[in-house]
């Protein structure tokens, strides 16, 4: 393998990262939504919430991306390919994001809730002041896991027919006729990109177990 | 925009082989997997140096890297490993090797929810190490693990739609067949979606039923 299929890898290793970022950026914005739907009183809006996460849940990712490839356009969103692909991840992640935050919320103690609203504090300011910064940290190490399980599906993306790290792999290594070094290397850049995640996100495991412990 | 499902109805009998083909992935992967698992564990548990490295290295490497790359890998490596096999055989083995260190992570993490004292008390009774691992470690963890093994096997039938890429025979290549053959991309893959959304809701009941049936003597 030259140096030339090897910036070839590294320009497929950006569009997975690139990848990753809008879906985990666009994941945070609608988990937050969907947690907040799932732990609603209101019937109307933990239902939808409830079906959103079963359905991401219950199909392979593979699936969610080629609706999503196919179906964008038949309801007139002629997106490029990186696009309909970010569309699919974002609500994955949405969904999965949306169930992580959901046990996190509900693992805060409700005294915590009860003396915010014994002390005065509005619904708005009950969840964004006192509940969400607690959930947050709780829910860290699960959401890191999530980061890493996003950005090894992305690769999902290369049956597609996008061309990320793992499609760049495919092509060079149908070029070379040397599939086990390609995908070797392909597989170390992945491992590189998800072993450091997962080390940290053990690592805030612990402390916070650590922390429970006192 | 006009939808034509009828491409889809027609084919009824090829997706019904097609969910058998994911289903026996599935299952012969799971069995595979979990024999990699209670395997990993018992070297763990020797406590030698060089086979624990071994064990977690393949852990790491595994949940590390995405499954894609992964059947790839033992798509082309079983040949020259002189091993000859078809590519439904090959995502069985791949599909084990993925979830057989996710079952190695879930089962260690069961074992070690076993207070020691058990082992000893079994020890005390006189019972042989195998014998006390068997049904004093063994048993109790897995009714521990049982609720996250269920969840990895849902996760493993999921991705049982990655195999397509090596043509295996499952549901989404049969869906991709039928895509190829009448051009009706949208239909065939909403339709897929759905026979998966059925096969984990059907499965995730039949977990639960066999959980409560299997693990219903008393808690203490």
């Amino acid at each position: 393998m030259g140096i030339q299929e090897f910036t070839y890898l590294l320009q497929g290793l950006a569009w997975t990262l690139f990848l990753t970022a809008i879906g985990f950026a666009g994941g945070i914005f609608f988990g937050l939504v969907v947690a907040l739907m799932r732990v609603s009183p209101s019937a109307w809006l933990r239902v939808p919430a409830i079906c959103w996460i079963g359905l991401f849940q219950g199909t392979p990712l593979l699936m969610q991306l080629f609706v999503a490839y196919f179906g964008l356009p038949l309801i007139g969103f002629d997106l490029p390919a990186w696009g309909a692909v970010s569309v699919a991840l974002t609500a994955h992640a949405s969904a999965f994001l949306g169930e992580i935050w959901r046990g996190a919320i509900q693992a805060v103690p409700k005294g915590q809730s009860e003396a915010a609203q014994a002390l005065g504090l509005h619904g708005f300011s009950r969840m964004f002041d006192v509940v969400l910064p607690q959930a947050f940290k709780l829910s860290l190490p699960a959401t890191v896991g999530f980061l890493v399980q996003l950005l090894k599906g992305t690769s999902l993306a290369a049956i597609v027919g996008f061309i990320e790290l793992a499609r760049a792999g495919t092509i060079v290594s149908n070029q070379i006729y040397r599939p086990l070094l390609v995908f070797g290397v392909v597989g170390a850049m992945y491992f590189a990109m998800c072993w450091p995640l997962s080390l940290w996100g053990r690592t805030l495991e612990r402390r916070m177990a650590a922390g429970q412990a006192k | 925009m006009t939808l034509d499902f009828s491409v889809v109805t027609d084919a009824w009998q090829s997706l019904l082989f097609g969910t058998l083909g994911t289903l026996f992935l599935a299952f012969s992967g799971m069995l595979i997997a979990m024999f990699i698992g209670i395997a990993g564990v018992v070297i763990l548990r020797m406590q030698m140096w060089l086979p624990s490295l071994l064990v977690t290295a393949f852990v790491e490497i595994v949940r590390n890297t995405p499954f894609l790359v992964q059947i790839f890998f033992v798509f082309f490596a079983l040949p020259l490993a002189g091993i000859r096999l078809n590519p439904t055989m090959t995502a069985v083995i791949a599909l084990g090797v993925n979830g057989g260190a996710y079952a190695i992570e879930i089962i260690r993490g069961g074992v070690e929810s076993i207070p020691k004292g058990q082992t000893e008390a079994g020890l005390a009774l006189g019972l042989h190490k195998h014998e006390v691992f068997r049904l004093i470690v063994l048993t109790p963890a897995l009714r521990a693990i049982y609720p996250s093994l269920s969840s990895q096997f849902i996760l493993l039938t999921l991705t049982t739609a990655i195999c397509t890429s090596i043509s295996a025979y499952e549901l989404t290549s049969v869906g991709q067949r039928i895509e190829a053959e009448t051009f009706r991309s949208f239909e065939v893959y909403f339709t897929l979606t759905g026979i998966y959304l059925v096969i984990s809701l059907v499965t995730m009941w039949c977990l639960a039923a066999i959980g409560r049936w299997a693990f219903s003597y008393p808690q203490r």
